[in-house]
């Protein structure tokens, strides 16, 4: 079997350093299986995070020659025979060891949203929802929380402003609720004022790293910001809706 | 010396190992009755095999086709279960899933629609009409992120990333758990009251598996060692659809779905073998003519079921057979066509994972080309024996199962669908045995210092030896043996050799070493994940040794057919006083009238009385 060559990122949180892997690999192979090889064969204290390695749960999210992706849906042959592959931890969380990091922001965020308030259901006990309408709220809800989006967004990333902007995951989590069927939670207010949907400046570079395809920023942040400037500062355009219906 | 006093402790009324489906359904159920809940992961809270949940969850809400309604549905799960159901589980499990569904819908699941709005459902192996609720294929990402989503606000504390070692009693009943983060290596006690595992299974004991690294078999053995009785073990279920190309992905589920939307199961020569292989039993429900089956899938009232829909165990021997015939796909399955059968559209729109997992990992365009499957272990029927209505152990008081680590429900085999119902369904009456137990409890158990040492100090051990046996290899090892020997096809020479190598296996594994560092030391997880792996497959493999028959899941090649004298017995595995594994036959109770009544009517009958 060929060989190919890895860096991978080992260290913790005093600093680190990249290691050097040849991994023999076989047809198929995605990086996580040369990562799970180093790790049997070469390094067994090799830390990673994986679990369904198909692409459906989002535990193996690492920055692969520089860019964020999930490891298992990463294949070798996307890379020239020849090229080295390297794999590190995600950027914008602090590392707790080798491609492992502290994701906890993340979680914490998830707790500051108000969480669906679904209306009273029909009198005969059934809640009535048209596909065209869930459609949307689908796409947002198809999201694995790999958190890719988070660690690509500027402000997250570089700027490191967690305390003023949830980021694109958490939007598009307030998008599937404030565009829910059912909910009667009006989050609005929360949006602007402490989730911090001013903050993100649309280049959707989170779009662009989904693994789910949800178009984050157009479908998701958009829509939020729109609503928050028909509430807070544009009552004309706002009146004349309610008049035309 | 270990000091239990510098060990971190942190104490709940009740604690839930583990956050899928079943786990966090049981967390929300105690935090609802007031109690203080504390649940533990092995992984990050949402991670849970859960989310590898495709096509659906069964429950008979009859908004697609009102013939249904639970009786049905409890006959179907008897009658995929080869009658080895624990009769009162499948009783509530029917009962209860509908409401279930609701309560998801209220906490903000979105499932796929009806043209009236109505939650949408679809056809699935062993179902007698459309019963699935479903997201797509993604039904248990919805499932686990609206439970998490929903539950983070209910009051309880999530512990991630940690992983439990060994249940703590006192006196025979449950005050805690010994556990270890894995991100620093340090110990934790939990003390509670009660416990509520909810562990999943021991899918990684084999080779080919759509199980990830998490199912060790942990619960079990830890349950095993507290004396808590294990049932039904030896029936393992092989899902039919694993991918089983590249050889990376070998094992990867592929959604029943594909099947339930109309796909079909073909051999090299074209053939759609499954006609081949109907069993007697569902022979008169089951299409017999390809035209048939076709019609049904234009008009599924007035046609028959097509035999790719047969039940699980069913349809994984049949791929076997067909492989060993010589007329299997190129890399060792069978063909999986549904971009003969339906419009790329549709398949986009009904499987859209299925279509981005072999689009990335297979580089096959399923709206164009077939799939290449064939069997991977998928699932455990059996588990923790527990009472019915509390899901309490039969044997350790304040110990309760629900989910995929517990028995009864599936019998010898479990049909798809019924899994996502299980978790919500038993995970809720789990959360409730335990509030009674803890009622009804006069003092309050206390956390014993020799068993906390003992767990620190043989976690310990592994990370202080000079030199060792590589842990990553054993588990190889063991996967390899389970994988040969105690696979679909089973007989009494290979799992006799196999029970000699587990010993082996067992010996190598006295001495096997992790580096030093504990902090997030993947090495030192998986040298403590051996031990779980090692018992989980003694237990399977010696239940199977004992169950001279084939039935459901469990198929003896030295055993043909289903022996008469086996349908009225369940298998028991414990731990003897002596410490050696004990295995024991134990006669199933007579079925209350009614009960049997439904199960063995005809479907006419049934729906002559729904009528």
């Amino acid at each position: 079997m060929p060989e190919r060559k890895f860096r991978v990122w080992r260290g913790d949180d005093n600093g680190g350093d990249y290691e050097s892997y040849d991994v023999e690999v076989e047809q198929g192979m995605v990086v996580l299986d040369a990562v799970h090889l180093i790790q049997s064969r070469q390094a067994n204290d090799l830390a990673v995070r994986w679990n369904c390695k198909a692409g459906k749960c989002g535990s193996c999210s690492v920055e692969i020659n520089g860019k964020p992706k999930l490891a298992c849906m990463t294949r070798l042959n996307d890379y020239a025979p020849d090229e080295t592959i390297s794999v590190q931890p995600l950027k914008a969380f602090p590392v707790i060891k080798d491609l492992v990091c502290d994701v906890s922001w993340n979680y914490e965020q998830n707790k500051r949203i108000p969480p669906l308030k679904p209306k009273p259901r029909d009198k005969d006990g059934q809640f009535r929802m048209m596909q065209r309408d869930v459609d949307r709220v689908q796409e947002f809800r198809k999201c694995i929380e790999c958190f890719l989006c988070q660690d690509v967004c500027h402000v997250v990333r570089d700027h490191d402003a967690k305390d003023k902007f949830v980021g694109p995951r958490f939007m598009v989590r307030l998008a599937s609720l404030e565009m829910h069927p059912l909910d009667e939670e009006d989050r609005i207010p929360k949006i602007k004022e402490e989730f911090g949907s001013g903050m993100c400046n649309i280049t959707r570079c989170c779009t662009e790293v989904c693994p789910e395809h949800i178009n984050i920023t157009d479908n998701g942040i958009i829509p939020l910001k729109e609503r928050v400037v028909d509430r807070y500062y544009d009552p004309i355009a706002r009146l004349l809706r309610k008049i035309r219906g | 010396m270990v000091d239990v006093n510098e060990i971190e402790t942190q104490e709940h009324d009740v604690i839930i190992i583990g956050a899928g489906g079943a786990g966090l359904r049981a967390a929300i159920e105690c935090a609802a009755q007031g109690l203080d809940t504390g649940v533990v992961c092995k992984s990050l809270l949402g991670k849970a095999h859960t989310v590898m949940a495709e096509g659906g969850m069964a429950a008979a809400v009859r908004n697609v086709d009102d013939r249904d309604n639970w009786k049905v549905h409890f006959r179907d799960t008897m009658r995929g279960g080869k009658f080895l159901n624990q009769w009162r589980m499948a009783e509530l499990h029917a009962q209860q899933a509908p409401d279930r569904v609701r309560e998801l819908e209220e906490w903000g699941a979105v499932f796929d629609r009806t043209r009236d709005g109505l939650i949408n459902q679809r056809n699935f192996g062993g179902h007698r009409y459309p019963r699935l609720v479903h997201v797509g294929d993604r039904t248990g990402l919805e499932l686990i992120r609206t439970l998490q989503d929903h539950g983070i606000h209910q009051g309880m504390e999530v512990y991630m990333e940690c992983k439990i070692l060994s249940i703590l009693t006192d006196n025979g009943r449950v005050s805690g758990v010994l556990g270890l983060w894995r991100e620093t290596g340090r110990f934790v006690i939990f003390k509670a009251k009660a416990i509520i595992l909810a562990t999943g299974g021991g899918g990684r004991c084999w080779r080919v598996t759509s199980n990830s690294w998490e199912y060790s078999g942990d619960g079990l053995e830890m349950a095993y060692e507290a004396g808590a009785e294990l049932m039904d073990i030896e029936f393992t279920q092989f899902h039919p659809t694993g991918m089983v190309w590249p050889p990376s992905v070998r094992g990867t589920l592929v959604t029943e779905g594909v099947r339930g939307e109309g796909g079909i199961l073909l051999n090299n020569e074209g053939e759609r073998f499954m006609f081949n292989y109907v069993p007697e039993r569902f022979a008169p429900e089951t299409a017999d003519t390809v035209e048939e089956a076709d019609a049904w899938l234009q008009d599924d009232k007035n046609n028959r079921r097509p035999p790719e829909l047969l039940t699980r165990d069913v349809v994984a021997r049949s791929i076997l057979a067909e492989v060993k015939a010589g007329r299997g796909s190129p890399h060792g399955g069978a063909f999986l066509d549904i971009a003969n059968r339906r419009e790329a559209e549709f398949i986009k729109r009904k499987l859209p994972s299925m279509h981005h997992q072999f689009k990335e990992l297979a580089e096959v365009d399923i709206t164009k080309d077939p799939m290449e499957v064939g069997p991977t272990l998928h699932y455990f029927m059996g588990g923790i024996r527990v009472d019915a209505d509390t899901q309490q152990s039969t044997t350790v008081p304040g110990l309760f199962a629900c989910g995929e680590c517990a028995a009864g429900l599936h019998g010898a085999n479990r049909l798809g669908g019924n899994s996502l119902s299980d978790l919500v369904v038993f995970g809720r009456l789990a959360g409730l045995g335990a509030r009674d137990y803890i009622q009804n409890l006069d003092s309050a158990p206390g956390i014993p210092a020799d068993q906390v040492t003992a767990g620190v100090e043989h976690a310990r051990s592994i990370l202080n030896r000079e030199s060792g046996e590589n842990p990553f290899l054993i588990h190889e090892d063991i996967q390899q043996v389970m994988q040969d020997n105690v696979g679909i096809i089973r007989t009494g020479e290979e799992m006799s050799a196999a029970l000699t190598q587990l010993e082996q296996l067992d010996q190598r594994t006295q001495n096997v070493k992790a580096h030093a560092a504990s902090q997030y030391n993947a090495g030192w997880h998986e040298a403590l994940d051996l031990k779980p792996l090692l018992l989980v497959s003694e237990a399977v493999t010696r239940a199977a040794l004992m169950r001279e028959e084939s039935r459901g899941a469990h198929t003896r090649l030295d055993f043909e057919g289903e022996r008469e004298e086996w349908g009225s017995v369940n298998i028991v595995v414990r731990k003897g006083a002596d410490g050696a594994m004990e295995v024991e036959k134990v006669k199933r109770s007579a079925p209350p009238e009614e009960l049997a009544g439904i199960a063995f009517a005809t479907i006419e009958e049934l729906e002559a009385a729904n009528a």
